[in-house]
């Protein structure tokens, strides 16, 4: 554990691919026992910040310390402690289930005793162990990411790396993962996950960074970034595609003006961001602007994110 | 199958040699380096050693140079038909999942295999025809008939390409390909009168040699090249090799369609 | 610069990775199998074939040997070279590219060194058991008139090692499945030239010096002293160069793995 108190720390942590920058300079502390998340669009740097305290990747420049020592210099010290769930399943084809689970546990070091007791509590632990003599290939995506998220976990880690832990899933199976990560949580392991849905930011994350381009535009709770970036709630008026079209949106929008604390014009809809969905909705109605549908739901991350970067963030 | 009632475009086998050659042209230089290359390298190999020693002997009536030119050739056609029916098939049914993109499309299984197979067909051919200019030019080559070894390269490599192409689509690991080299085509390689006549083979397993179809390959091509091919065996050669091809591309038709269309 | 890298070598888990391999295998022992197969027929094809063909050529401690006698020991080198290339080439770029495999192993503790040993100690155990059982051919066709021969099973194991060494360096620098026709053309190259079918003095005196430059010549030359029964000072010469070879095999092998994979 480092002085500061942190699990992780950075501060100026760079990376840099030939001349491009995927991290440009970013600082952040995660705290033993807390679920930290990286919000981004793709390319916006998760993946390569996921990667260096992975200590899969050395950093450009700056410094980082994970578990209180030196990612440059304390590579397998640091990936001992570490589980980590890489964005695209790499799991061992040429094995069966159980074996990807035993034989990654002895490439850290543990007894094959061990091993074994600790793969079958872990197929438990993700529903699998009635797959355990299988191969890997016949599995669904998301008894792949549980088997890979019971992977991660085979070395007893302080520290649990996500890196987009739900892309790719139907939803009944994001919410089977979701459930276990929340087990692990419980039971006091520190995560970190990146991920471009709004919904598993709010559902797993204490404490979470935007990033864009690279950057951190924002950090804090899921609750306090709302409250911060956005309105409580936000009416979504849908309209024909040409209506918003260019100059045409900008004079909808500029009917709206005063309506609402701040108005986001979208190429099939506008967002009015208000306190109060209903008020604003009677009012636009008044000004004789006609919408095909109306929409007031409460705010979420997607509208931080507009509002910090100007961009919608699953494109 | 639905796929009768859709109206489908003519020439589809084509478009699928059509893809493989786009992807050839990226790759081509390694594989004309290598087939011209290696006949050059086992020429001059064999020329510069262990040839000598053999015609001190004459045994084969025939500098050994000559004797083992077109059994070689023989065997390179092979080799390619074998090589590209087995990784290169797998990765597209499990790595790259080229087959599944491809009947996505009105292509149907037959269109993929025919036009893969063609492609095969052409990379034997662009490796005989340069193998031959080598052989010429190590005064390996004693008739005009030899020109004849272009369309039997190719021959050989279709009869051995289309049932490796079935055996791949059965396979759910590379492994198996390491198995098929070594029960199969080395052994092949080695007993099928390339490097000494079969009939120095002891008399029971003679007639193993005598199955296999890169010995009428060989046969084929070494009477070609030597001038001293009779029609009469010939064509028994010929429809030995056609009867593989065929067997070959039913068989794999099968495997193909029981592994894709599902 | 291979001794600071090999000190922080855990073999425990570069033991790990053969351990995976040792487990993979199990299932697919036919193809274990069959790798004891593929010297018999050599050793068949050359002895009733060619050996026929060829009758008698100089041995290398003076006089003449028959000539099967002459190429088992270049054949046992070749097997050595062909197992530690097959593996550490087309199985290794596989794992490297396709499977995904050493992403996977690299987020553990386990460092691109262990994991490049661990791939080539599968490969030696495994091509040891098939060089052991094709010395013990040999000697039962009555190939090895000398009891040296026995030393031909820690070469082959040398000569294995170098070329894996030499191998997964030069697979990291393979791009797509189209560059493995330069590495069959070397091996080619080796096969033909490297005094494997005749003995060094067949060639022109030009080509003999690019001919001692290959590793295989002195695997050859190294095995076939040892089962004639003629080894002098030279074969000392032999390992030396078959163990520069494994250094730096090792250590191009282990920086570039870092390279491409820890990026």
């Amino acid at each position: 554990m480092g002085g500061d108190g942190y699990l992780i720390s950075a501060t100026g942590l760079v990376k840099r691919f030939g001349d491009f920058t995927a991290v440009a300079g970013i600082d952040l502390g995660v705290r033993r026992g807390e679920a930290f998340g990286f919000l981004g669009p793709n390319g916006a740097g998760k993946s390569s910040t996921m990667r260096m305290i992975g200590c899969v990747s050395p950093p450009s420049e700056g410094r980082l310390s994970i578990l209180g020592l030196d990612a440059a210099s304390h590579g397998p010290q640091i990936r001992a402690r570490l589980g980590v769930v890489p964005q695209q399943d790499s799991l061992d084809v040429e094995l069966t289930v159980l074996e990807n689970l035993t034989i990654y546990a002895r490439y850290f070091g543990i007894p094959r005793a061990v091993a074994q007791r600790r793969a079958a509590e872990l197929l438990d632990f993700v529903q699998l162990a009635d797959r355990a003599g299988d191969r890997v290939e016949p599995l669904s995506g998301g008894m792949k990411r549980r088997l890979t998220i019971a992977r991660s976990l085979v070395n007893e880690p302080e520290l649990v790396l996500l890196d987009e832990p739900t892309t790719g899933l139907d939803p009944q199976a994001r919410h089977l993962v979701w459930e276990r990560l929340y087990r692990l949580k419980q039971r006091g392991v520190t995560l970190v996950l990146t991920t471009h849905y709004m919904d598993e930011a709010e559902q797993l994350c204490d404490r979470l960074v935007v990033m864009d381009g690279g950057r951190i535009v924002a950090e804090g709770s899921p609750s306090a970034l709302i409250a911060r970036f956005s309105t409580r709630e936000v009416v979504e008026l849908r309209f024909d595609l040409a209506d918003l079209d260019g100059a045409r949106g900008r004079d909808i929008a500029d009917t709206l003006t005063g309506l609402a604390d701040r108005v986001e014009v979208l190429p099939d809809r506008l967002l009015l961001y208000t306190a109060d969905g209903d008020a604003t909705v009677t009012a636009v109605t008044d000004r004789g602007v006609e919408p095909m549908s109306v929409l007031v739901r409460r705010s979420s991350l997607e509208d931080v994110f507009l509002r910090l970067t100007g961009r919608t963030l699953v494109d | 199958m639905a796929t009768t009632v859709r109206a489908v475009p003519r020439g589809r086998a084509a478009h699928v040699l059509a893809y493989h050659l786009v992807g050839y042209r990226r790759t081509w230089r390694a594989t004309v380096f290598s087939s011209f290359l290696l006949p050059v390298i086992y020429l001059a190999g064999i020329g510069l050693g262990v040839g000598g020693y053999v015609d001190r002997g004459h045994h084969l009536g025939v500098a050994y140079l000559s004797f083992l030119a077109p059994g070689v050739l023989a065997t390179t056609a092979l080799t390619i038909g074998v090589e590209e029916s087995t990784y290169r098939v797998f990765s597209q049914f499990e790595w790259d999942r080229t087959y599944e993109a491809m009947l996505a499309t009105p292509l149907r299984v037959v269109d993929l295999l025919l036009g893969q197979l063609a492609f095969v067909v052409f990379r034997a051919l662009v490796a005989v025809v340069v193998f031959l200019a080598v052989m010429a030019a190590f005064g390996t080559v004693h008739s005009p008939w030899a020109v004849a070894v272009v369309p039997v390269g190719g021959l050989i490599a279709l009869a051995c390409a289309a049932p490796t192409f079935a055996f791949t689509a059965t396979q759910s690991s590379a492994q198996g390909f390491s198995v098929l080299q070594r029960f199969a085509v080395i052994p092949v390689q080695l007993f099928s009168g390339v490097f000494f006549p079969v009939s120095q083979l002891p008399a029971p397993v003679r007639p193993l040699a005598y199955l296999s179809p890169l010995w009428h390959g060989v046969e084929l091509c070494r009477g070609l090249t030597l001038g001293t091919l009779h029609p009469w065996p010939a064509l028994g050669h010929l429809a030995y090799l056609a009867v593989w091809a065929g067997v070959g591309f039913a068989l794999a038709a099968r495997t193909f369609r029981r592994r894709l269309v599902v | 610069m291979l001794s600071t890298l090999l000190l922080r070598v855990d073999p425990r888990r570069a033991g790990a990775v053969v351990e995976r391999n040792v487990l993979v295998h199990r299932r697919g022992w036919i193809v274990l199998l069959s790798g004891f197969f593929e010297p018999f027929l050599y050793l068949l094809a050359l002895g009733i074939g060619l050996g026929h063909l060829v009758g008698s050529v100089p041995a290398p401690g003076g006089g003449t040997v028959p000539y099967p006698v002459f190429v088992a020991p270049a054949m046992l080198a070749v097997q050595a070279m062909n197992a530690a290339l097959t593996e550490t080439t087309f199985n290794v770029f596989g794992k490297l590219k396709y499977m995904r495999l050493y992403d996977a192993v690299l987020a553990t503790p386990v460092t691109p060194t262990e994991l490049a040993l661990g791939e080539i100690g599968w490969c030696l155990a495994r091509s040891g058991l098939y060089s052991a059982a094709f010395l013990g051919v040999m000697a039962v066709l009555g190939l090895t008139p000398s009891w040296w021969a026995v030393l031909a099973w820690p070469a082959a194991l040398l000569i294995g090692f170098a070329f894996a060494a030499l191998g997964m360096a030069l697979t990291t620098f393979l791009r797509s499945w189209q560059d493995f026709d330069y590495v069959v053309v070397i091996m080619m190259v080796m096969f033909m030239f490297a005094g494997t079918f005749t003995p060094l003095s067949a060639y022109p005196a030009w080509v003999r010096p690019l001919v001692e430059l290959t590793p295989l010549y002195h695997g050859v030359a190294l095995t076939r002293s040892l089962t004639t029964g003629s080894p002098d000072l030279g074969a000392l010469g032999h390992v030396a160069y078959l163990v520069v070879c494994v250094v730096l095999g090792l250590w191009i092998a282990a920086r570039r793995m870092a390279r491409l994979l820890l990026t």
